[in-house]
């Protein structure tokens, strides 16, 4: 239900204090702990982190992609202004795709082998709108010379084996676009893909983004692709937003220890040879049984018992940049760059 | 056989070219693609061509037969195969072996196929249902299965036959019986992998119902692994065919059967060995070749990178 008192355009997602929870056999792990994120209209987001930091399990949460039995979702998520949590699964079916839709990692495993890309593009073109089998093969014709595919009839006859990895991610990406959504969510676009196929990629996304307006939210660990698409970055450590802002705030004056040590930890490589690249001691946390404090306490060097007692709020240190973090007044004195 | 490399066109020109008629110049389907490598394997096409002339010899039999495998002759009994008139021998009743043995394949070829056949479908349903159901219910079908799964086949089905009377259709049931639990194993694995794959995820991203999830991704990449696994099962549904009318479970007698006539020509293995085993002979053949083929569907059906 949209609220009334939203503007004219509503954030293109929403999440709210998000919570999402894996019931298995003995334990209780807890993915996302409170997310609260914002995408507006024709932003990009990056969200970075660790595996296992939850970003990925935060992105498929927003489609209600999880696995319904022994996943549990709180908290607020909206698409569009439409709540999302409430959607009975014919809603659901009909968001998805057409509203929201998603790029998978390894577009090798997420097209179907069974079925050449052009059918697989066509067939969720007809999915969600009523047209022929003709102009369907059209649209999918149209979008494949959109993300640079060449000699696209040909490719549309391939089946995903046939295509080179590259080729296949455009095929993925023209896939998402089939529908028209506004909201794109890509989970780990380029990671599979060789290095000078990932800037490729990349810079297609980010054309076709600017293109069509679209929202993204671009889930990577590769901080770099982050830096060239995002507007905005979103830190994750341990199912929470330790830090978000604007790219060029968030990279260039870092306040929260993780991001600190995120970026030492690959600012150093590029430097020289010989000097040792600077890591973050320890491991992520136990996801079945967080500490009750500032889950990354066990690795900052900046710990105090202030930190463990509680769960550090999040504050705007500046104006569009949130961090959590209790000791953000010695961190802007320490991480100067 | 990687398509030749691409004539790349320079991009932006799209306008130019024939757009919509392109479309009919498809890459060959997946089907043709596994007959076409199944046609360049020299052991398939033998096992084909075995299979093929021995459904075509069992249904012509009729036609083609030289004597009637019915009529006995006590003077001709247990002939040597080349004896005129007897091209393969007589049997202890003085029956012609050629025209038996040609008739009697119509029955061990259909004990063969059709309870895989009926299996392949029943199993498939309950696998693909478990499988995709997963939670509780795959757990209640899966140890179901489990307790059919625990005897071994053989006893299983002289159990169910035994249990059941002789006959054509009571063997047919207990045959299929042993087999649907392994079909419906190996259904509910490919499955439970379809039903986690990525590209399952990515249907349901792109907003399919789990009915178009069923119908269009996971049988389509189930049925071919569960296919060639069934093809396998067609040998092991003529031996144990053979083997229940060999105990007098199957068929009944003067129906030529290749499993009965070599139960009948047992005692005759000293003073006509080469006679004796002519059914034997055929039943080997016939489920080497249906097991070749098998395993050559197999790999033509594997996806090359």
């Amino acid at each position: 239900m949209p609220d009334a008192n939203l503007p004219l355009s509503p954030p293109a997602v929403m999440l709210r204090d998000l919570h999402v929870s894996f019931t298995m056999p003995g334990k209780q792990i807890n993915a996302v702990n409170g997310v609260d994120l914002l995408l507006r209209q024709g932003e990009v987001v990056a969200l970075i982190g660790e595996s296992g930091s939850g970003k990925s399990v935060t992105l498929r949460a927003i489609m209600r992609l999880l696995d319904e039995r022994g996943t549990c979702m709180s908290g607020t998520l909206s698409v569009n202004g439409k709540d999302v949590l409430g959607m009975s699964s014919r809603a659901l079916a009909a968001m998805r795709g057409k509203d929201v839709a998603m790029v998978f990692q390894e577009p090798l495993l997420a097209l179907d082998p069974a079925y050449t890309i052009g059918n697989q593009i066509a067939e969720t073109i007809r999915r969600h709108e009523r047209i022929t089998a003709r102009d369907a093969a059209a649209r999918a014709l149209a979008l494949f010379e959109k993300v640079c595919i060449p000699s696209p009839q040909r490719r549309l006859a391939a089946y995903p084996h046939e295509l080179s990895g590259g080729m296949r991610q455009r095929a993925m990406i023209a896939l998402a676009l089939a529908c028209h959504p506004k909201v794109l969510l890509a989970d780990e676009p380029t990671t599979a893909l060789d290095a000078t196929v990932q800037i490729q990629i990349l810079l297609l996304l980010r054309e076709l983004q600017r293109d069509l307006g679209l929202s993204v939210i671009f889930v990577t660990h590769d901080i770099a692709a982050a830096v060239e698409v995002a507007d905005r970055i979103a830190v994750m450590y341990a199912g929470r937003i330790v830090e978000e802002g604007s790219t060029r705030a968030l990279i260039s004056a870092p306040r929260h220890p993780y991001t600190i040590a995120l970026l030492n930890s690959r600012r150093h490589a590029a430097e020289q040879r010989g000097t040792r690249l600077e890591t973050i001691g320890g491991a992520p946390p136990d996801l079945a049984a967080l500490p009750p404090g500032c889950a990354f306490a066990a690795r900052c060097s900046r710990a105090t018992d202030d930190c463990r007692a509680a769960q550090p709020l999040a504050f705007d240190v500046e104006p569009d940049h949130r961090v959590r973090c209790i000791h953000t007044g010695m961190t802007a004195a320490t991480a100067r760059i | 056989m990687t398509s030749v490399s691409a004539v790349s066109q320079p991009h932006g020109d799209a306008g130019l070219l024939p757009r919509l008629d392109a479309m009919a110049v498809r890459s060959p389907s997946h089907r043709a693609r596994v007959m076409r490598r199944l046609a360049r394997d020299p052991i398939a096409m033998m096992a084909s061509a075995i299979i093929l002339a021995l459904i075509v010899a069992a249904i012509c039999a009729p036609w083609l037969m030289p004597a009637d495998p019915f009529a006995t002759s006590m003077l001709k009994r247990l002939r040597p195969v080349g004896t005129p008139g007897y091209l393969l021998g007589s049997d202890e009743l003085g029956r012609d072996m050629l025209s038996r043995l040609m008739l009697g394949g119509r029955l061990s070829l259909f004990m063969g196929i059709a309870p895989v056949v009926m299996a392949f479908v029943i199993g498939s349903a309950i696998g693909i249902l478990a499988g995709y159901a997963g939670g509780r219910i795959n757990m209640l079908i899966m140890r179901c299965i489990d307790v059919f799964y625990a005897f071994p086949s053989v006893l299983l089905a002289i159990a169910l036959s035994g249990a059941l009377g002789a006959g054509i259709t009571n063997a047919l049931i207990s045959l299929t019986a042993v087999f649907v639990p392994q079909i419906a194993r190996v259904a509910e694995s490919v499955t439970t992998q379809a039903r986690r794959s990525d590209y399952v995820e990515a249907a349901r991203a792109s907003g399919a119902s789990a009915t178009i999830i069923v119908w269009q991704h996971v049988l389509r990449n189930v049925t071919g692994p569960i296919f060639v696994y069934a093809t396998s099962l067609i040998s092991v549904s003529m031996i144990l065919a053979s083997g229940l009318s060999f105990l007098g479970l199957g068929v009944k007698p003067p129906e030529p059967e290749w499993g009965l006539m070599l139960n009948s020509l047992r005692a005759a293995i000293y003073g006509q060995p080469i006679v004796a085993a002519l059914p034997g002979v055929l039943i080997f053949l016939t489920s080497i070749s249906f097991n070749l083929l098998a395993d050559s569907l197999r790999m033509a059906m594997e996806v090359k990178q």
